[in-house]
């Protein structure tokens, strides 16, 4: 199966998942920081490799990124990134510090987001698990806090995804008051593709 | 570097030649490797930001700049078309760091930005190109510029001072 043939059906039901694995990442992720975190309606298609760049930000611009390995039988990775201003957000709202104490991240604070990309994965797949009845199981997460360019394509390549054009299913987590503002991605592989819309009664 | 500079920005999995005093430029090189030629005599230099190692591991290519082994030739060979020497090119390398380190050693197998370095190097001296400078590896990103006036490749890292190579 290419990815080309995806139907309006097939990216609605991609949508769906994502809608219900997000929708749990955001609660978990409101809980943890003691605010509302809001969502944008997830989007599904399959976009070039190299305009993925511009759906979160300019090339140079500073970002964290947390990455997950999934496996089982739907394979694929979940990206969650946050612009510098946000990593530091997250950071202060999880320690109980006020806004603005962090300015630059270290060993404790890099791995209190790889712990938070650690929850919001957790919370993504077991919604989807439940609602496909597929088990899906996370790797330890890895964090990289660099340019974006730099931290995007090497979160596709060092994952072992090197297609011309990927399938993503992606949404915009923020929160008006303090201002932040992640990106999630779900990046299924071919196999895992199928494997997901067959566990949903749809034939491909 | 002066203001009259044209600068020419190079994507990810682009290739671009240029003559003096152009800058060539491509940001954000994490896995990826940068490649820059230069002829000294004929002030004309070329940049690529390359993704992958072997193209031979797929079976169909799109685009040849986003491999090492086609885009180093592709590369030299538009060098020549612009009045470059192929036995004067000069190579300068930056990129194939490890961005992430994963704790599972089992996801890290592919180990892009190593194999991207060695293969980079392997086509260079398969082409009778001498590598001058480079700055590889490490965790780090890398944005890389290219100066077709007098050859030299600035890398500008997040949080250090901007270096000449």
């Amino acid at each position: 199966m290419q990815w080309i043939n995806l139907s309006p059906i097939h990216l609605d039901a991609l949508k769906e998942i994502g809608n219900i694995g997000a929708g749990h990442a955001a609660t978990a992720l409101s809980k943890l920081v003691n605010q509302m975190v809001k969502m944008e309606v997830p989007e599904a298609g399959v976009i070039r490799f190299n305009d993925i760049f511009s759906m979160v930000g300019r090339e140079d611009e500073l970002v964290a990124c947390v990455i997950s390995k999934v496996s089982g039988k739907a394979p694929g990775s979940i990206l969650f990134i946050l612009d510098e201003k946000s990593a530091h957000a997250l950071v202060d709202l999880m320690m109980g510090l006020k806004i603005g104490t962090t300015r630059e991240l270290n060993d404790m604070t890099s791995s209190l987001l790889e712990e938070l990309g650690n929850i919001l994965t957790g919370a993504f797949l077991t919604a989807l698990s439940q609602a496909t009845n597929i088990t899906l199981v996370p790797s330890v997460p890895a964090l990289a806090f660099d340019m974006l360019g730099a931290v995007l394509s090497s979160a596709f390549l060092e994952g072992g995804c090197f297609a011309e054009e990927v399938l993503i299913i992606r949404t915009r987590f923020f929160n008006d008051q303090t201002k932040i503002d992640g990106h999630f991605f779900l990046v299924p592989e071919v196999k895992a593709l199928s494997t997901i819309l067959k566990s949903l009664g749809l034939s491909i | 570097m002066n203001i009259f500079n044209l600068e020419l920005k190079v994507g990810i999995a682009e290739l671009k030649v240029a003559r003096s005093p152009t800058l060539l430029v491509t940001i954000g090189l994490g896995s990826c490797i940068g490649v820059a030629l230069w002829d000294r005599l004929a002030k004309v230099g070329g940049l690529a930001h390359i993704m992958l190692p072997d193209s031979k591991q797929f079976s169909q290519v799109v685009n040849k700049a986003k491999f090492a082994d086609l885009a180093i030739p592709l590369l030299v060979k538009k060098l020549e078309d612009l009045g470059a020497s192929k036995h004067r090119l000069e190579a300068k390398l930056a990129g194939g760091a490890q961005m992430f380190s994963f704790k599972d050693r089992r996801i890290s197998v592919f180990n892009i930005g190593e194999r991207n370095i060695q293969v980079a190097r392997k086509v260079l001296q398969e082409l009778g190109i001498k590598l001058v400078a480079e700055d590889v590896g490490g965790n780090y990103g890398r944005t890389m510029i290219l100066n077709t006036a007098n050859g030299e490749v600035y890398i500008r890292i997040v949080g250090r001072p901007q270096k000449t190579i």
